[in-house]
């Protein structure tokens, strides 16, 4: 099958900034797909290289299958974008808006469809309102819309939740499964990483202009973060056989690292030989914050 | 087509919705010229015979009227786009750079077309005007309000605020429709000046332009007509060509 997008060898240089140093990613039809990474990582360069805002210094970059510089008209048709910044058309209606948009992209009758749009983005009631009287969070819907009009086979959401309530959040990340589910390949980038960790099957995290990690979130948690389990014992001392392991301690409560869930046993072992019963045990899985802020490091 | 004819659509909307400020004010402002300096100058000017000054002064001011709003449509449009960052909903879809650059321009002419149109309607209240070649004045029109189309888009890629384009418009614009003989013939300038004018652009378009409407001019139609399709497939080129490499559009 096709990759989605395809980036090959990709360097992008502005001036003296080599903002993007050999980026090679592939993403298939149908992931959610998490890009993470620091401010001035390279994210929304290699999204605008992309969508054709801007051009590569070098290498190749290909959405379905079309190239984004020569066969540019197929790529962008494939393409949906929710742009980082809030910017909207100061002269037109919600509704005007959409419309124009089919119109770019070659949908001649697209109400249908901009009706369902307008509904599962909780728009419906402002279709005829225009742009720049709504809250920053109901124009922010609107750039997801002008995004999902000619119904892109991927999309790309570039901080799409940045200043968003959490009731949009909630509504927006329903509505993106379903196109998830449907089969449409989505694109994240994201500052809150538990929506990456929830979301997303596999991560792609930049830092500087390279790709420092790409691999399933399943995996990037297992390899680059322990496990935590916090317990309270009686009598409140820790055995010596377990005091490498020891995280954190205050009162009867103990935090201990775990490699994995199957040392547990072993832990609970060394508790009973020495003689301290365990009153209450949990669990304290790693995640995605402490698996970003130990490869950034 | 529907991409290139959806772009032109929104183009003429954009301007019909603020509609007061791009046809209401330059048909009030371009009339007030025609009021005041058709009172001061009916009775001391004549420039062709059987002329009046008002009847002279009208077509001028149209075309003048014509050109500014021609530039201001496109050049307007794509600074604010630039400006507010909503460009990206025209990069993003999948235009030919020729598509952008016609939706512009044919825009940019409708303008010009409706302003001129209110303007010559309303200068009939001063003056009857023959129409002697209506083909010469609908081309001198069209043409015209192309020219400047096409600058307004060259003027806004180049410009990277409301300053400079300001400037381009103040600076450049402007003068070349003040001293393009809206308000007299070149016949009446020293030579030297004579000279300098032919260097305008902008004079041939008026010049033909009255053309269409008494059958007399200070040049040859054929001859204007040539020269300004001359001025306009060298601003379309350049204009084309930086469209076509992103210059300051695509980084």
């Amino acid at each position: 099958m096709i990759p989605a997008l395809h980036v090959q060898s990709v360097h992008k240089r502005f001036g003296d900034l080599h903002a993007l140093r050999g980026i090679d990613l592939t993403v298939e039809q149908g992931e959610f797909f998490a890009l993470l990474g620091p401010n001035g990582a390279g994210k929304t360069t290699l999204i605008s290289l992309l969508a054709g805002l801007s051009r590569a210094t070098s290498g190749r970059l290909a959405v379905m299958g079309r190239d984004v510089v020569d066969d540019y008209r197929q790529a962008r048709r494939a393409l949906g974008v929710v742009p980082q910044e809030l910017v909207y058309d100061s002269f037109f209606t919600v509704r005007e808006v959409l419309r124009f948009q089919s119109g770019y992209f070659g949908i001649r009758r697209n109400d249908a469809w901009i009706d369902e749009l307008l509904e599962n983005l909780g728009l419906a009631d402002k279709a005829d309102a225009y742009v720049r009287n709504l809250s920053g969070g109901m124009k922010r819907r609107v750039l997801v819309a002008q995004a999902l009009v000619h119904k892109p086979a991927v999309v790309v959401l570039d901080e799409p939740t940045a200043g968003v309530d959490v009731e949009l959040r909630q509504s927006l990340w329903e509505f993106i499964r379903r196109l998830n589910r449907e089969g449409h390949t989505i694109v994240l980038t994201t500052h809150y990483l538990e929506e990456a960790e929830t979301l997303c099957q596999r991560i792609a995290l930049l830092k500087q202009g390279q790709i420092i990690a790409l691999d399933t979130t399943a995996n990037l948690l297992a390899s680059h973060a322990t496990s935590q389990v916090a317990l309270r014992l009686d009598p409140p001392r820790l055995p010596e056989a377990l005091r490498a392991r020891l995280c954190a301690a205050e009162g009867e409560m103990f935090r201990l690292a775990l490699q994995s869930c199957g040392e547990l046993e072993g832990v609970l072992a060394s508790l009973r030989e020495a003689g301290v019963a365990v009153r209450d045990l949990e669990v304290v899985k790693p995640d995605l914050e402490e698996v970003f802020l130990e490869l950034v490091k | 087509m529907t991409g290139l004819y959806t772009l032109f659509l929104k183009e003429v909307l954009r301007f019909f919705k603020v509609s007061l400020q791009t046809i209401l004010s330059p048909l009030v402002t371009t009339l007030l010229y025609l009021l005041i300096f058709s009172h001061v100058l009916e009775a001391h000017v004549h420039v062709y015979p059987g002329v009046s000054y008002t009847a002279f002064l009208v077509p001028g001011l149209v075309m003048m009227a014509m050109l500014q709003n021609a530039f201001a449509n496109s050049s307007s449009s794509l600074i604010q786009s630039k400006m507010t960052g909503n460009i990206v909903f025209i990069l993003l879809p999948p235009f030919a750079y020729w598509e952008f650059y016609a939706a512009y321009v044919a825009a940019s002419v409708v303008r010009g077309l409706v302003v001129g149109l209110g303007v010559g309607v309303g200068g009939l209240w001063f003056a009857d005007l023959p129409l002697a070649h209506p083909f010469w004045l609908l081309a001198f029109a069209v043409l015209g309000c192309a020219v400047l189309g096409a600058a307004g888009i060259l003027a806004s890629l180049w410009a990277d605020d409301y300053d400079k384009m300001a400037a381009v418009q103040n600076f450049i614009i402007v003068p070349l429709t003040f001293l393009s003989g809206v308000f007299y013939s070149i016949h009446s300038l020293p030579p030297f000046w004579q000279a300098v004018s032919r260097y305008n652009p902008f004079f041939y378009l008026i010049d033909g332009f009255r053309y269409g409407f008494f059958g007399v001019s200070d040049v040859s139609p054929a001859e204007g007509l040539l020269i300004v399709a001359v001025c306009y497939l060298a601003l379309s080129l350049a204009t084309l060509q930086l469209l076509r490499s992103g210059y300051k559009l695509r980084k």
